[in-house]
C-alpha cells in the first residue's frame, strides 16, 4: 500500500449528501477480477452520457459537461470535498480502488459510512471527519477560488488551508500508524499468530461445534 | 460483574488480543465468500505465497452474476451468456478448488444467496462471529451472531489469518413494543426504523433489535430486519437468542446434534443483554404504529406510510434536505405532493436477501393467489433466495400460483437487486421491489426502485399501483 503523510493537492466538489457506492463505481464494474483501472469509471453515471460497459475505452465517450469533475478547474484533482454519509451502502472495495485510480488520495466530508471508511485505509486514501460547518466553509472557499488547494498532514493531524489556516482532525491512532507507513496489516496481524493459535485451542475445548463441520 | 449487551459479549468471546492504541484483533468463526469481492483476495494470497489460516471456516456460493432464467441456468457456469460474468463465476471455482475450500456449485439445491444459504444450511450459527464481503452480511444477526460485511482486502486478512482488526462499535437498541398489524411484515418494521433513525442513524453503532414486536417475529422475519441494519447506517444488527431461534437452527446441516447440542445449546442460552446492561442509545417504535411503508426517492430514509403524499421542496427550510428532495423526485420523475398510492410501477421484484425466503414467497402467494398481474406491469419477477427455498416453494405449490397470476418462477440468484445478471430495469421505469436499495441506477440505469413488502409488491403488481395490503 502506498503510504501517505503529506498531500497538496488542488480540491473538487462532490456536493451531495449520501453519496453511495453504487454511485461511486456502478456495479457493471465490480465484474472485474482486478484491483485496477476502475479510475475511468469513478462516478460513471454522473461522468458520461451513455451508459458504461467494462472493458471498454472511456476517452471516445460523450462526458457530462455539467459534472464537476469533469470541468477544466478541476482536472487533476486529489483531495475530494464531499457531503454527509459519504460511500453509504455496499461494501464494494472497488469504490477506494476507484478514488485511488482517479488520483485521489483523500477525501474530506462530515461523516462517512463505516465500511467505506474502514477500506478507504487499506488502499492508501485518508478520508477525513470534520464537522458540517467547517465542511460548509470549505465548500465555500473553493467554489470562490479557481485552483484552490489544501494540504493535509497526517503526521500533524492537520489540513492546512491556501489562508495558513489549521483544522485539525482525528483518526484512530493504529490506522494513522499503518497508512503512515504504508504496512501490510495481515503481516502484522500475522505477528499474532501464536495468540491466534491459543485462542483456537481453547474454543476447540469449548466450543467444538465451531470446527471441522464445513469440509 | 457488569452488565454486558448481546454485542459487548459476543466481542468479548471473539477477543484475541486487546491493544493499546485502541483496536482490537477479533476472531472470526465463519467467512462466506461470494464472486464479485472475492477474486482480489484470492490474487492477494497468491502473490504472498499464503494459504487460508483454516479451511474449514470458510463458505463459498455463487450468486450476484448467475443466470436466473432456467434454460441459460440449467447449461451451467458455461453457459452464463456474459462473458464477464461467467469469468467471475470460473474465478471463484478455481480459487476454491486451488485454495480448497467449500463451494456449492451454481446448480447444487443448497445454492443460492449467500445470506439465504448460511442459516439455510447452519453454516451461520447463534454466537459466530461471521463476515462476508458484502455489506448485507448483517442479516446473520438475525441468529444472535456477531455478523457484518467487510471489503476485499478484509476477507483476503480474514483467510490469511482467521481475525480481523476492529475497534469496538457503540451500543444501539432499537426496541419495538407492542404488536404489528395484520399486513404489516417485518420489511414495514425496518423501513420504518430506517424512515425514522435515517441511513445514517446507526453509524459507528452495532444495533441490537428488541421488544415484542421482534420477539414474536419468526426467524426469517429477523434476517430481513438485520439484514437492512446496513441501510440505517449500522454494520451489524443483531437479535437475542430465544426459542425461535433454537428451533430454526436444530437439525440444519452444518449445526451441531446429540451431545454437541446440548452443550451448544447451554452456551446459546446466555446470548442475550443481561438486564440493566447499558445502551449509548435507545431507539423506541410502536408495532401498532407501524403501516405498510413504500419507499419514493433514492435513498431508503425517502419512505413513507402507503397513505402517505411525497413531500414538497418549497416547504424544507434545510436547503441540503431540500435539494436532495428536489434531485430525487426528479430522478424519479415524481410530483411532490401527490399519493404514494398513485405511483404506478412498470416492474415488480420479489427476491434478494431481504425477502426471497419460503415466508417471503408465502406471503406474496397469498395475496396473487386466484388473481392476474395488471396488464400495465410488463414483467413481475419471482426468484427464490436458494435452491432449497424453491424446491420448498414448489413443493408447496407456490410457483403455481405466481405462473397463473402471471409472473416468472426463476432459479435462485440476487437477480434484479442489483442488476449484475441480465434481470434489469430499462431506463426510468418504476420497480415495486423487495431488495433492500434504491439508489439510483441500482436495478439499472435511470431504474427508479420503490422497496416494499413481498405481500406489498404482490399487491401492487395485481393493482398496477401501490395499494395498502391490509385493505387486501
Amino acid at each position: 500500500m502506498k503510504a501517505f503523510t503529506v498531500e497538496t493537492g488542488l480540491v473538487a466538489p462532490m456536493d451531495r449528501a449520501n453519496v453511495d457506492t453504487d454511485l461511486i463505481i456502478p456495479k457493471q464494474f465490480l465484474k472485474s477480477i482486478k484491483r485496477s483501472g476502475f479510475g475511468p469509471n469513478l462516478f460513471d453515471e454522473l461522468r458520461y452520457l451513455d451508459e458504461g460497459q467494462p472493458g471498454e475505452d472511456c476517452s471516445q465517450r460523450p462526458l457530462n459537461t455539467e459534472f464537476p469533475l469533469n470541468f477544466p478547474r478541476y482536472q487533476g484533482a486529489s483531495i475530494l470535498l464531499a457531503r454527509e454519509n459519504f460511500g453509504c451502502g455496499s461494501s464494494r472495495e472497488h469504490a477506494p480502488w476507484a478514488l485511488e485510480d482517479y488520483g485521489f488520495r483523500c477525501v474530506i466530508a462530515p461523516s462517512f459510512a463505516d465500511i467505506f471508511y474502514n477500506n478507504c485505509f487499506k488502499n492508501g486514501v485518508l478520508p477525513i471527519a470534520l464537522d458540517g460547518a467547517t465542511v460548509s466553509r470549505l465548500f465555500d472557499e473553493m467554489y470562490a477560488s479557481e485552483g484552490y488547494q489544501l494540504t493535509v498532514d497526517l503526521r500533524q493531524q492537520k489540513v492546512v488551508t491556501p489562508s495558513g489556516e489549521e483544522i485539525p482532525f482525528e483518526v484512530d491512532e493504529f490506522r494513522r500508524h499503518c497508512l503512515l507507513e504504508g504496512l501490510d496489516d495481515i503481516g502484522l496481524t500475522l505477528k499474532s499468530a501464536d495468540a491466534i493459535r491459543s485462542y483456537e485451542q481453547k474454543m476447540r475445548q469449548q466450543s467444538p461445534w465451531l470446527f471441522d463441520v464445513i469440509k | 460483574m457488569s452488565a454486558k449487551t448481546l454485542y459487548d459479549k459476543l466481542w468479548q468471546n471473539h477477543l484475541v488480543e486487546q491493544r493499546e492504541d485502541g483496536s482490537a484483533l477479533i476472531y472470526i468463526d465463519r467467512h462466506l465468500i461470494h464472486e464479485v469481492t472475492s477474486p482480489q483476495a484470492f490474487e492477494g494470497l497468491r502473490l504472498a505465497g499464503r494459504q487460508p489460516w483454516r479451511r474449514d471456516a470458510n463458505l463459498a456460493v455463487p450468486d450476484h452474476n448467475v443466470p436466473t432464467e432456467s434454460a441459460e441456468r440449467a447449461g451451467g457456469v458455461a453457459a452464463i451468456a456474459d462473458p464477464v460474468s461467467r469469468l467471475q463465476v470460473q474465478t471463484l471455482d478455481e480459487n476454491c478448488a486451488d485454495f480448497d475450500l467449500v463451494k456449492f456449485d451454481i446448480n447444487d439445491v443448497r445454492q443460492g444467496i449467500v445470506h439465504v444459504v448460511g442459516p439455510e444450511q447452519g453454516a451461520t450459527l447463534p454466537g459466530m462471529t461471521v463476515v462476508c464481503g458484502d455489506s448485507h452480511t448483517s442479516t446473520h444477526g438475525a441468529l444472535g451472531a456477531l455478523a457484518h460485511g467487510i471489503g476485499t482486502s478484509e476477507v483476503e486478512h480474514v483467510l490469511a489469518t482467521q481475525t480481523l482488526i476492529q475497534q469496538k462499535m457503540r451500543n444501539m437498541l432499537v426496541r419495538i413494543d407492542g404488536r404489528l398489524q395484520p399486513g404489516v411484515t417485518a420489511k414495514d418494521v425496518v423501513l420504518a426504523v430506517i424512515g425514522k433513525i435515517g441511513t445514517a442513524g446507526g453509524t459507528g453503532y452495532a444495533i441490537e433489535f428488541g421488544g415484542q414486536v421482534i420477539r414474536d417475529m419468526s426467524m426469517e422475519g429477523r434476517m430481513t430486519v438485520c439484514n437492512m441494519s446496513i441501510e440505517a447506517g449500522a454494520r451489524m444488527g443483531m437479535v437475542a437468542v430465544d426459542d425461535t431461534t433454537l428451533e430454526y437452527v436444530k437439525g440444519r446441516a452444518y449445526a451441531p446434534s446429540g451431545k454437541m447440542w446440548e452443550q451448544a445449546e447451554a452456551a446459546w442460552r446466555d446470548l442475550h443483554s443481561d438486564e440493566g446492561a447499558h445502551f449509548d442509545a435507545i431507539v423506541e417504535l410502536r408495532g401498532e404504529d407501524i403501516k405498510p411503508q413504500v419507499t419514493w426517492g433514492t435513498s431508503p430514509e425517502m419512505v413513507l406510510p402507503i397513505d402517505g403524499y411525497l413531500p414538497e421542496p418549497d416547504s424544507i427550510e434545510d436547503s441540503s434536505r431540500k435539494a436532495a428532495v428536489t434531485r430525487a423526485l426528479e430522478y424519479m420523475g415524481l410530483a411532490a405532493g401527490s399519493a404514494i398510492t398513485d405511483i404506478r410501477p412498470d416492474r415488480v421484484f420479489i427476491g434478494s436477501c431481504t425477502n426471497s425466503r419460503i415466508e417471503d414467497l408465502r406471503e406474496a402467494a397469498a395475496v396473487v393467489k386466484g388473481k392476474k398481474v395488471a396488464d400495465s406491469i410488463k414483467q413481475a419477477l419471482v426468484v427464490p433466495g436458494s435452491g432449497e427455498v424453491k424446491k420448498q416453494a414448489e413443493a408447496e405449490g407456490l410457483d403455481q400460483v405466481f405462473i397463473e397470476a402471471g409472473m416468472e418462477w426463476r432459479e435462485p440468484g440476487c437477480s434484479m437487486c442489483l442488476a449484475m445478471n441480465a434481470d434489469k430495469l430499462g431506463p426510468g421505469e418504476h420497480c415495486a421491489s423487495t431488495s433492500n436499495r434504491n439508489f439510483e441506477g441500482r436495478q439499472g440505469i435511470g431504474g427508479r426502485t420503490h422497496l416494499v413488502s413481498p405481500a406489498m409488491a404482490a399487491a401492487a403488481a395485481v393493482a398496477g399501483h401501490f395499494v395498502d395490503v391490509r385493505d387486501w
